[in-house]
C-alpha cells in the first residue's frame, strides 16, 4: 500500500511526512516526527494522555488519522514553553507538585491550555469536567485542579 | 563479632533534630523534564535498526496446548524472529518457574490473555499479521474464575500434580496456600460478648490501572552481552529474571529503568522482558514491545478479589472481645500471598486478648496477580471495618470512640505476632475525630464512613552511592525507579545531611552497573530505606571530609566535627581554625588525598509501621443508586514528611484508587471465562468530575527505626477508603453493603432488597 | 534459651505448638535450630521467613542479637506494592 504524503505545522514549524492511511496522528508524531510528549496509554481515547490541539481543538491523536493533519496546525506539549521559558501552567504543575509518575502530565497540560483558551475563568466543576477525558492514576486529581485552577487566576491577571 | 551489626540494628537510628530542608517543599528535580514532555518513558526510546515485537495470546481460559507451529510466521516477510516456552531456560526455583511460565505458557494456558508465542518483525503491523499465521492447536478444558467456585471439590484442576506446601485436608487440590494467625481463647471471647456480628464480604478483583503500558527496548548482540530499557520498579529485577529466563550471566545484561508512568506494584515483576531479550537474542536486533492497554487488562496482574467471613464481639460499651476471619482469596492461575497479607492486616488496628485469622489462596483462570498497593490489606481490613461500623451502628456508639478504646498501641500484641513500638494510630484517630469533617452536618441520602487502615511497610536490600564534586555540589546515585518524586526526598535527605542547600544536590536513578544491589521499588520502601542509605553514604562522606581537614589543620581526625556544611576544629582545637565548607575541601581533594565520596550498602530493617483514618461523605441517590463523595479527609501517619507535598500525593492517590474500587472498578468474566471490560472505557477508573478535593492530614510519629523517623507512605492510603465509602453508602442507602464494587445496580438492589 | 512464636500454621511442623525454645544468641542461630530441632521448618526457612525481634521486622538478617528475654516471632516472608 502506498504512503500519504501530508504537509502539515507543529508547534509552528512546517513539517512534512509520509504515512501509512491507517497511521495515527499519534503514531506519526512519535515514530515519525520523533515527538515522544504525547504518550499512548490506551489507543482508545479513553485516558486523553495523547491530547494535542488540532487547529485549536483539543483531540486524542490516537483517534485522528495522521493524513487528516494536511493543511492543519498541531500543537503538542513541546510547543507549550517559549524557548527556556515555561507555561504559566507548566509553573503551575511543578508549584503544586501536581504530577507524581508524570506520563498524564502532557495530556493534562494541553487539555488545560485548551480549557484556558475558551475559558479564562473556569468554576472547580468546570475545570473537572473538562478534565474528566484526561486520566490520572497517582494523584487522585487534587494538586491538578488547584495548579489549573491558579494557572487560570494567574493568566487572567497577566 | 555480634555487636559489629549493632549499628544496623533497628529501634537505635532516630534522633531528634532541628530540620533545615527536610519538612521544605522545594520543586522536583525530574520536573520539568515531566512538564516539557522530555521525560523518556518505556515506550519513547528507540534504536537503530530495532525491530517491533508482539505477542500472541491465549483465547481461551484454560487449555491444554497439544502444538504449536509457527513456520507460517517464520515464512513472512519481514519476521525476524519467533519464540515459544522452548526458547527459554527452566527454572530452579518454583516461583521463578511460575514467572517464566506466566511470561510464556509452557504445556497448558491458563487464563484468557495468556501468551504463547511472539513474533519481531520489521514492524508492529507485519508481526501482527504473522502472530494470524501462527497455528496452535488447544484441547479446551473446564475453567474456573470464581473465588468461591474455585475452592469446590468440582473445579477444574489447574495445575495437576502439583503440591503446595501447609494444605490442610479437605481443601481441594486449587488451594495453593494456608495460613492461621491470632492468640488467645477467641471462643471464650465470644462467650463475654454482649453482641455478636458475623458477615459475608466479597470484592472484585481490580487493577493498579497505571497509565503507561508495560514496555522495554532490549538489545542482545553474539558476544552474549545485552541491554534492556525497561518501564519498572525494580531493574535489579528485570535483570535477573532476564538472564535466568534466557539464561545468562546476571554481569553480562545490563538495565537501565525509564521513567515509570506509575507500578503501583504492577511493575515488580516481569511480562515483556525476557520476551524481547529472547527475541533480540534469536534476531540479533533491538526488539521493543508494547502492550495495548487491552493487553494490560489481559495479561498483566490484577489484585486478588476475595470472600470473606467476619465475627465480631462487642460488650454492650464497645469493646471489642473477640475477632475473628476467614479470608479466601483468587489471585490467578499460580501461588501467591497476598491472602497471607490479608489474613496478618485484618484485624492489626486492634488491641485484642482474642483473635484468629485464616487464610485461603485458590488458583483460577485469571492472570497471574500482582502486587497493588498494600497487598491484601484492603479487602481484609475492609470486611473487619464494616462489621465493626455495624456494631457501632446497633450499639448506637460513636465509630471513632469505639476504634479509639480498642486501638493498637506501643505494647500492644499485634494480631499478626510481634508486640507493637512507637505507632501512631491513636493520634490519628483523635486527628480524625477533632477535625471539623467530623462534626459537620449531613444532608438527606448522606452519610458518614470510618474506617482505619494499616501496612507493615517494607525496607530491604539497598545501595547508595554520592561524590562530593570540586565546585562543592553532589552527586547522587540511587538504584531504585521514581516512582512518586523519590529523587526530590533523597536529594532533600543528601543537602540536610550534607548541610548544603537541596539545589546543590542532583540524585539520578543509575542503572544495575553503576551500584550494588537494589530490591524493587515496592513495599513504601523507597524514602525509607534509600533515604537511610544516603544518610549514612553522607556520613562516611562527611568522616572523609573532616579527615581532610583535621590535616590541612594538622590535628586529630577526632577533633573535628560537622557543623552547618562545614568541618570545625571541636575541644581545645575549637575556635584555633574557620569552618572549613564542603566546597572549600571538595575544591582541594586532588591535593588531600584524591575524590571524596560516600557510599553505602545495608539490607534494611525497621521500616516502621503507618496507620491511617479515613472520613468520608457519601450521598445515595435512592433513584439511581449513584454515589457521589461529597467530602473526603485523609489522616496518615508519616514520621517525618520529607517532602510534604509528596506525602500528600501518595495519601490523596491512594484514597481515590480506593474510592475507585469501592465504586466501579472490577474484573468482569463471562460464563466463558473470558474478560469483559478490558479498557478504560468499561473498567472505569476514577475521573476528575468524580471526585472532590481529597483533605490530607499529615501527622508525624517519629519511626525509631529512621534517623529522621521516616515512615513509608506509599500504601496505607490505598487500605482504608473500601471500608469508609462502604460504610458511609450503608449508612445514607439505609442497609449494610457487603460486595464491592458498589457500583448502582448492586446498590438499588440492595435498597430494593432491604424494602 | 529463647522463646521463638511460630505463627499458627506452622503448628503441624511442630507436632501443635506455637511457641518452641531453642538455643540461640542470634537471629541464624535461632533459625538453624529450629530446623534442626523440627526438620520439617527446614523447607519453610528456607523458603524464606522474617523474624520480628523486640517488635521489629527483620528480613534474613543472620546476626541480630537476640538476648534471652526478649520477644522473638517467627514470620512469613512479606512483599508490598
Amino acid at each position: 500500500m502506498s504512503k500519504i504524503h501530508v504537509s502539515t505545522s507543529i508547534n509552528g514549524d512546517a513539517v512534512e511526512y509520509l504515512c501509512d492511511p491507517s497511521e495515527t496522528l499519534l503514531d506519526v508524531l512519535r515514530n515519525r516526527v520523533g515527538l515522544t510528549g504525547a504518550k499512548e496509554g490506551c489507543g482508545s481515547g479513553d485516558c486523553g494522555a495523547c491530547s494535542v490541539e488540532l487547529d485549536g481543538r483539543l483531540v486524542c491523536s490516537c483517534l485522528v488519522l495522521a493524513a487528516e493533519a494536511e493543511g492543519k496546525e498541531v500543537s503538542t506539549v513541546e510547543g507549550l514553553a517559549d524557548g527556556d521559558k515555561l507555561h504559566i501552567l507548566q509553573q503551575k504543575m511543578l508549584e503544586h507538585a501536581a504530577l507524581q509518575c508524570g506520563i498524564c502530565t502532557p495530556g493534562i497540560l494541553v487539555a488545560a491550555k485548551a480549557l484556558l483558551e475558551k475559558n479564562p475563568d473556569p468554576t472547580e466543576t468546570e475545570v473537572r469536567y473538562w478534565l474528566a477525558g484526561n486520566l490520572c492514576r497517582c494523584t487522585g486529581y487534587d494538586k491538578i485542579i488547584r495548579a489549573v485552577m491558579d494557572a487560570a487566576a494567574e493568566m487572567r491577571g497577566a | 563479632m555480634v555487636t559489629e551489626y549493632k549499628e544496623g540494628a533497628a529501634g537505635t537510628e532516630y534522633s531528634k533534630r532541628d530540620f533545615k530542608v527536610v519538612g521544605t517543599r522545594p520543586p522536583r528535580p525530574d520536573g520539568v523534564d515531566k512538564v516539557t514532555g522530555r521525560a523518556l518513558f518505556g515506550a519513547d526510546l528507540t534504536a537503530p535498526g530495532m525491530l517491533h515485537a508482539t505477542i500472541l495470546r491465549s483465547p481461551h481460559a484454560h487449555a491444554r496446548i497439544v502444538s504449536i507451529d509457527i513456520s507460517g510466521a517464520l515464512a513472512l516477510d519481514g519476521v525476524k524472529a519467533v519464540v515459544t516456552s522452548n526458547d527459554f531456560v527452566k527454572q530452579g526455583s518454583s516461583g521463578n518457574q511460575d514467572t517464566l511460565d506466566n511470561c510464556m505458557a509452557r504445556g497448558k494456558v491458563f487464563y484468557d490473555g495468556h501468551a504463547v508465542a511472539a513474533v519481531a518483525a520489521v514492524s508492529v503491523k507485519v508481526a501482527n499479521e504473522a502472530l494470524k499465521l501462527i497455528k496452535v492447536e488447544y484441547e479446551v478444558l473446564p475453567h474456573v474464575t470464581d473465588v468461591d467456585a474455585g475452592m469446590l471439590d468440582s473445579a477444574p484442576v489447574l495445575h495437576e500434580g502439583r503440591k503446595f506446601r501447609n494444605i490442610p485436608e479437605g481443601n481441594n487440590a486449587n488451594v495453593s496456600g494456608y495460613w492461621e494467625f491470632g492468640h488467645g481463647d477467641t471462643d471464650a471471647g465470644f462467650a463475654k460478648a454482649d453482641i455478636i456480628v458475623e458477615r459475608s464480604f466479597k470484592t472484585a478483583a481490580t487493577h493498579q490501572g497505571y497509565i503507561e503500558p508495560h514496555a522495554t527496548l532490549a538489545t542482545m548482540g553474539p558476544d552474549g552481552r545485552g541491554e534492556i530499557w525497561a518501564c519498572t520498579q525494580g531493574h535489579y529485577m528485570v535483570r535477573d529474571m532476564a538472564a535466568a529466563f534466557v539464561g545468562m550471566d546476571t554481569s553480562q545484561l545490563r538495565v537501565t529503568p525509564s521513567e515509570i508512568g506509575g507500578g503501583f506494584g504492577g511493575k515488580t515483576t516481569v511480562y515483556l522482558e525476557p520476551v524481547a531479550l529472547a527475541l533480540a537474542k534469536k534476531s540479533g536486533r533491538p526488539v521493543k514491545m508494547v502492550m495495548t492497554r487491552e493487553e494490560v487488562f489481559r495479561a498483566s496482574g490484577p489484585t486478588t478479589s476475595s470472600s470473606t467471613d467476619v465475627k465480631i464481639g462487642m460488650t454492650k460499651d464497645g469493646r471489642i472481645t473477640a475477632g475473628q476471619a476467614k479470608l479466601r482469596y483468587q489471585g490467578g492461575a499460580y501461588p501467591n500471598i497476598t491472602a497471607m497479607l490479608g489474613a496478618m492486616t485484618a484485624f492489626a488496628a486492634y488491641d485484642l486478648d482474642a483473635v484468629q485469622t485464616l487464610a485461603w489462596n485458590v488458583l483460577t483462570n485469571r492472570p497471574k496477580q500482582a502486587a497493588y498497593r498494600a497487598p491484601g490489606a484492603p479487602m481484609a481490613i475492609y470486611a473487619v471495618e464494616s462489621v465493626v461500623d455495624e456494631l457501632c451502628q446497633k450499639l448506637d456508639l460513636d465509630p471513632i470512640d469505639v476504634r479509639l478504646m480498642n486501638a493498637a498501641k506501643k505494647g500492644t500484641l499485634s494480631s499478626y505476632g510481634p508486640t507493637f513500638d512507637e505507632i501512631g494510630l491513636v493520634a490519628t484517630l483523635e486527628a480524625a475525630k477533632a477535625h471539623p469533617h467530623y462534626a459537620a452536618p449531613l444532608g438527606p441520602n448522606q452519610g458518614r464512613g470510618v474506617s482505619c487502615g494499616f501496612w507493615f511497610n517494607f525496607a530491604g536490600n539497598t545501595s547508595v552511592s554520592m561524590g562530593i564534586n570540586e565546585d562543592g555540589t553532589v552527586s547522587v546515585i540511587e538504584g531504585n525507579p521514581d516512582i512518586g518524586g523519590s529523587r526530590a526526598s533523597i536529594s532533600m535527605m543528601a543537602a540536610e545531611e550534607l548541610g548544603i542547600p537541596f539545589d546543590k544536590v542532583r540524585t539520578i536513578v543509575g542503572d544495575t552497573n553503576s551500584i550494588g544491589f537494589n530490591d524493587v521499588t515496592d513495599g513504601s520502601r523507597v524514602t525509607f530505606s534509600v533515604g537511610l542509605a544516603t544518610i549514612k553514604a553522607a556520613r562516611a562522606a562527611i568522616k572523609n571530609m573532616c579527615g581532610r581537614a583535621a590535616q590541612v589543620w594538622g590535628i586529630d581526625a577526632d577533633a573535628v566535627d560537622w557543623v552547618d556544611g562545614a568541618a570545625v576544629p571541636m575541644g581545645h582545637n575549637a575556635g584555633e581554625f574557620p569552618p572549613m565548607t564542603l566546597a572549600e575541601i571538595a575544591k582541594d581533594s586532588a591535593k588531600t588525598g584524591g575524590p571524596i565520596a560516600g557510599h553505602h550498602e545495608v539490607n534494611a530493617d525497621g521500616a516502621g509501621v503507618s496507620f491511617g483514618v479515613h472520613l468520608v461523605d457519601v450521598e445515595v441517590d435512592p433513584e439511581t443508586g449513584f454515589t457521589e463523595i461529597k467530602r473526603y479527609t485523609v489522616f496518615q501517619d508519616a514520621g517525618k514528611a520529607i517532602h510534604p507535598d509528596y506525602v500528600e500525593g501518595q495519601m490523596q492517590g491512594g484514597a481515590v484508587q480506593g474510592i475507585g474500587w469501592a465504586l466501579n472498578e472490577e474484573y468482569i468474566y463471562g460464563e466463558d471465562g473470558k474478560l469483559q471490560n478490558a479498557g478504560f472505557l468499561d473498567y472505569r477508573i476514577p475521573v476528575a468530575s468524580d471526585l472532590p478535593m481529597i483533605d490530607a492530614v499529615i501527622l508525624e510519629i517519629p519511626n525509631p527505626g529512621h534517623p529522621y523517623g521516616v515512615r513509608g507512605v506509599g500504601e496505607t492510603g490505598i487500605v482504608p477508603p473500601l471500608a469508609a465509602v462502604a460504610n458511609g453508602v450503608s449508612h445514607a442507602a439505609g442497609v449494610r453493603m457487603t460486595e464491592l464494587p458498589m457500583s448502582p445496580p448492586r446498590i438499588l438492589a440492595a435498597i430494593d432488597g432491604a424494602k | 534459651m529463647v522463646k521463638v512464636n511460630l505463627w499458627g500454621s506452622l503448628r503441624s511442623a511442630t507436632g501443635g505448638l506455637t511457641e518452641v525454645e531453642v538455643d540461640a544468641k542470634n537471629t541464624g542461630e535461632m533459625l538453624k535450630a529450629l530446623a534442626e530441632k523440627y526438620p520439617a521448618l527446614d523447607e519453610i526457612i528456607e523458603g524464606g521467613v522474617s523474624v520480628a525481634i523486640d517488635g521489629l521486622i527483620y528480613k534474613e538478617a543472620w546476626f541480630t542479637p537476640i538476648r534471652p528475654d526478649s520477644e522473638v516471632v517467627l514470620m512469613p516472608y512479606m512483599k508490598g506494592g
